[in-house]
């Protein structure tokens, strides 16, 4: 298993370029995490049960992401700043064939 | 004036868990919470979602959880000031504590134990920009007494349960209720989805989605709400606006209490006894932040556990104790009950 390249824009519009490995069940909302690239309780406030949207992003990338599942969705459906390419970051799991996604994320609610 | 030996803030699994150590060393606690319910998030968010790490429990729903303690510390008699918050905290000359909520019930103790998770939970607000101005004469996050609506023009928003459930319940007080909802689908439990599409053939509600509410006009009070429905923008006349769009946690007045604040949480000086830098007052659970910090509910118990410990010794400087194991001394309730592991008989067989 090898780790992929994920590119993350965040909230003050910075870009990161960033290492996740596809071996270990993560999130992208954990690999924002991880890097410590949005501060500890603004994001993944309700530990990735598609529950809070405070790990919303837009996906800037043409990769195929997993369908959006029911929950998503409707939790999309009563958030802000939502786009057409808005996502939860805690429903895309890393593997191999996202290397190279770029998303950033949505402002902080 | 209620006063206490531990003063919990937050009646989550951590501060429920509290209430049993503290209970062992023989101190009453007595519990804070802004949600009407003990659980925390627990029963707020995920009642109904299995958790698989809590030692001994191959999976448990978290509502479940939440009951379990309620009953493993019901022996202890702790006393819950619940559906307000925590506002205020002021230090007595004894180094005991005040604590006030935005109510006004006060609470006196000479620990006070933080374990408020994420924070307070509160409504989120829709980033309407002069939302403000009308909080209260006419905007309102939360509904506290229905009769407020009686014989008026209701417009709520939202797709999740309390936005389907109010409406259904105002149908009765108010003159019109209106539900705008950026989905055609809702969130909610399936007999209140029926209801509302009910209620709406009868003409009892009307329902404009997908849709959004985009703009309040109105000179001192709410007059109209600016709807945008796809491509089409119009304004409608309403006494209220009520935005149901769930509870966010926030960390809310502790931030304000001079403790140290790291990445959102409440530094704790030590992983002894979880003190923060106000001697007396603790930081358990998923409110606080040390090096290798870890949210979880079994790590909130351990940190409850010692820093009950440290609680004691604290109110009894004089005292000695070493810790005892239930196995061994029992659990000896506030309520007269006792519960201890069956005797040994020592008894000769002829």
């Amino acid at each position: 298993m090898k780790d992929i390249k994920i590119t993350i824009t965040d909230r003050q519009g910075v870009k990161h370029e960033v290492d996740a490995p596809t071996d270990m069940n993560m999130n992208l909302m954990e690999i924002v995490r991880s890097y410590e690239l949005a501060p500890e309780g603004t994001i993944g406030i309700c530990g990735g049960m598609a529950m809070c949207a405070s790990c919303q992003c837009y996906v800037l990338s043409d990769h195929e992401l997993p369908e959006m599942s029911y929950d998503e969705d409707l939790m999309l459906s009563e958030a802000y700043n939502v786009k057409e390419n808005s996502r939860l970051g805690c429903q895309i799991f890393i593997h191999e064939e996202l290397d190279g996604l770029e998303v950033e994320l949505a402002p902080e609610v | 004036m209620i006063k206490t030996d531990i003063l919990i803030i937050g009646a989550g699994p951590t501060g429920l868990f509290a209430v049993f150590e503290a209970g062992l060393l023989k101190l009453k606690c007595h519990l804070i919470d802004a949600l009407p319910q003990p659980g925390g998030q627990c029963s707020e968010i995920y009642p109904k979602k299995p958790i698989y790490d809590i030692p001994g429990f191959p999976e448990v729903l978290a509502g479940d959880l939440v009951n379990n303690l309620m009953k493993q510390i019901e022996p202890f008699q702790p006393g819950f000031t619940l559906g307000e918050r925590a506002d205020t905290i002021e230090k007595l000359d004894d180094g005991s504590f005040i604590v006030t909520t935005e109510k006004g019930t006060k609470h006196h103790a000479p620990i006070v134990a933080i374990a408020g998770g994420l924070g307070s939970f509160e409504p989120r607000k829709p980033p309407i920009t002069n939302i403000s101005n009308f909080e209260d004469k006419g905007v309102e996050y939360i509904i506290r007494d229905p009769e407020l609506y009686r014989d008026k023009n209701v417009i709520i928003s939202g797709g999740g349960d309390s936005a389907l459930d109010w409406s259904i319940f105002l149908t009765d007080v108010a003159k019109s209720v209106t539900l705008v909802h950026r989905r055609n689908e809702f969130r909610g439990a399936l007999d209140s989805v029926e209801k509302v599409q009910e209620l709406k053939n009868l003409g009892k509600i009307e329902l404009i989605t997908p849709a959004e509410v985009i703009g309040l006009v109105g000179n001192s009070n709410l007059e109209e709400v600016v709807i945008k429905q796809g491509a089409e923008v119009f304004n409608r006349e309403c006494d209220h606006f009520i935005p149901l769009f769930g509870l966010a946690p926030k960390l809310g007045p502790i931030a304000d209490w001079g403790l140290e604040i790291e990445k959102n949480a409440i530094k704790v000086d030590n992983t002894l006894d979880y003190q923060t830098n106000i001697p007396g007052i603790y930081a358990i659970g998923d409110v606080n932040t040390y090096p290798g910090k870890l949210k979880l509910i079994l790590c909130g118990f351990h940190e409850a556990t010692l820093m009950c410990q440290s609680a004691y010794q604290r109110i009894f400087p004089d005292k000695r104790y070493v810790m005892k194991y239930t196995t061994v001394g029992g659990v000896e309730g506030f309520d007269g009950s006792k519960k201890e592991a069956p005797k040994a008989v020592i008894k000769s067989i002829d």
